[in-house]
C-alpha cells in the first residue's frame, strides 16, 4: 500500500521548523533524504547555503558562524557523520556548539532489519559521542525538530535529528 | 624561508582591527598580538578546521576583516574548503597558510609531496581570484598592504622555517595564556555576541 500524504514527512515543514528556531545558515552536502528540502532552501532568501565536500568540514564552519553570532544548521547523511568523527568531537562538542545537526538516515527502516551497514551504525556512533537524537519519519514527527532546537541551546551541544524518508517525502 | 615570528610580527604592523584566527602560528602571535580580545587562539579542537572555523567567522561577520594562519598539514586535510571559500567568496576573509613542508608538532615527518606541492596553484584552481606565494619575508613584507587593502578571499602560502617539535605532548611547555573556554568568552564579549 502507498503511503498516504500524512505518513510522508513534508520538507515544507522541515524548512519551518528550521526557520522558527531562526536558522540563518544551512551546512550542508547533499544526501538522497533531504533531496527536496535543498530546492526550498535554495529558494528561501533568509537562509545562506554553505556547501562542503566533506561532512566533517561542516563541524569547524558551524563552530565559526556560531561564535560570530549565528544559528547555523548542518545538514548531512549518516554516512558523512560517521566519517566526522573527530570534526564532531573537537569543533562541536568541545566548542560547545548549540546546533543540529538534521542527518539522512539512510537504510533506515522500521521494522528493524535492514541491509545497509550505514543504518546498523548511526545510533551507535550518536551513543558513543553522547548525542542525543531524535527520529523524524513523517510529518506528524515535524515539531520534535524544535525540541531538538531547545536543547541544543539548553545544553550548548549538537543534538541530532534523524531525518528517515528516504525516496518518499523527501525525494519525489 | 623565514621565520613564523618575524612574519607575524611584520603582519602585526597592519593588523588593525582584524579577528586574527592564529592557528599553529598561535605560540608566537600570542607574544606579539596587541588586541588578545581579537584574537582566536582556539589550539588544535581538530585537524584540519582552521580554515572552516575562520570561514564561518567570516560568514557571521561580514563587517569584520577574519585573518587566518592556516597551516598546509591542515589545509591538506581539507582541501575541499578553498572550493567552498570560493564559491561563497567572502571579501573578508584573507587566508594566509604556513608552509613549512611537515608536521612540526610531530617530530618533523614530512607532509605528502612536501616540496612540491604549489597550493596557491592549488587555491587559484578552485576558485580563490587571488592567490600568491612567499619564500622571503622582504616580498611578503612589501606585498601586505597591498593584500589586505583589496577585498578578500585571498590566499597566501608562507614558506616558513620548520618549529619541529619531538618533546612527549605532555612534557611540553604551555605557551596558552587562556582557555579555549575564555577565548571565546572574550571574542563574544568584545563582538557583543550574546550566548
Amino acid at each position: 500500500m502507498a503511503p498516504t500524504q500524512d505518513a510522508q514527512l513534508s520538507p515544507q515543514l522541515v524548512l519551518d521548523e528550521m526557520k522558527k528556531n531562526g536558522v540563518t545558515h544551512v551546512v550542508w552536502l547533499p544526501d538522497s533524504e533531504t533531496n527536496f528540502l535543498y530546492q526550498l532552501m535554495q529558494a528561501d532568501p533568509s537562509l545562506q547555503l554553505v556547501p562542503v565536500s566533506r561532512e566533517g568540514l561542516a563541524f569547524s564552519i558551524a563552530a565559526g558562524l556560531a561564535t560570530g553570532g549565528q544559528t547555523p544548521a548542518i545538514l548531512i547523511q549518516n554516512t558523512g557523520l560517521m566519517e566526522s568523527g573527530d570534526s564532531l568531537r573537537g569543533w562541536a562538542i568541545g566548542l560547545q556548539i548549540p546546533v543540529v545537526m538534521m542527518v539522512g538516515y539512510r537504510g533506515w527502516t522500521r521494522h528493524g532489519v535492514n541491509a545497509d551497514s550505514a543504518a546498523t551504525y548511526t545510533e551507535r556512533f550518536l551513543n558513543a559521542f553522547g548525542i542525543t537524537y531524535y527520529l523524524v519519519e513523517t510529518s506528524a514527527d515535524a515539531p520534535r525538530i524544535s525540541i531538538a532546537f531547545e536543547e541544543a541551546r539548553r545544553t550548548q551541544r549538537p543534538v541530532a535529528v534523524l531525518m528517515a524518508d528516504e525516496y518518499h517525502g523527501f525525494n519525489r | 624561508m623565514f621565520q613564523t615570528a618575524d612574519m607575524l610580527r611584520v603582519f602585526q604592523a597592519h593588523r588593525g582591527d582584524a579577528i586574527v584566527v592564529p592557528g599553529r602560528g598561535a605560540r608566537h602571535w600570542a607574544q606579539i598580538s596587541t588586541r588578545p580580545n581579537r584574537d582566536v587562539p582556539v589550539g588544535d579542537p581538530a585537524m584540519g578546521g582552521h580554515a572552516g572555523f575562520a570561514l564561518g567567522l567570516a560568514l557571521a561577520r561580514p563587517a569584520d576583516r577574519i585573518v587566518l594562519f592556516d597551516s598546509e598539514g591542515d589545509l591538506l586535510m581539507s582541501l575541499g574548503i578553498l572550493a567552498t571559500v570560493a564559491e561563497l567568496a567572502p571579501a573578508n576573509f584573507y587566508h594566509f597558510m604556513l608552509e613549512n613542508e611537515c608536521y612540526a608538532t610531530t617530530g618533523g615527518q614530512p607532509v605528502p609531496n612536501a616540496k612540491n606541492v604549489a597550493y596557491d596553484v592549488i587555491a587559484r584552481g578552485a576558485g580563490y581570484p587571488r592567490a600568491l606565494a612567499f619564500d622571503k619575508l622582504e616580498d611578503f613584507e612589501a606585498s601586505l598592504p597591498s593584500i589586505l587593502a583589496q577585498p578578500g578571499p585571498v590566499f597566501a602560502a608562507l614558506k616558513v622555517v620548520p618549529e619541529v617539535e619531538n618533546v612527549p605532548i605532555g612534557q611540553r611547555v604551555r605557551w596558552q595564556t587562556r582557555t579555549r573556554d575564555r577565548v571565546l568568552a572574550d571574542l563574544r564579549a568584545e563582538l557583543g555576541v550574546a550566548r
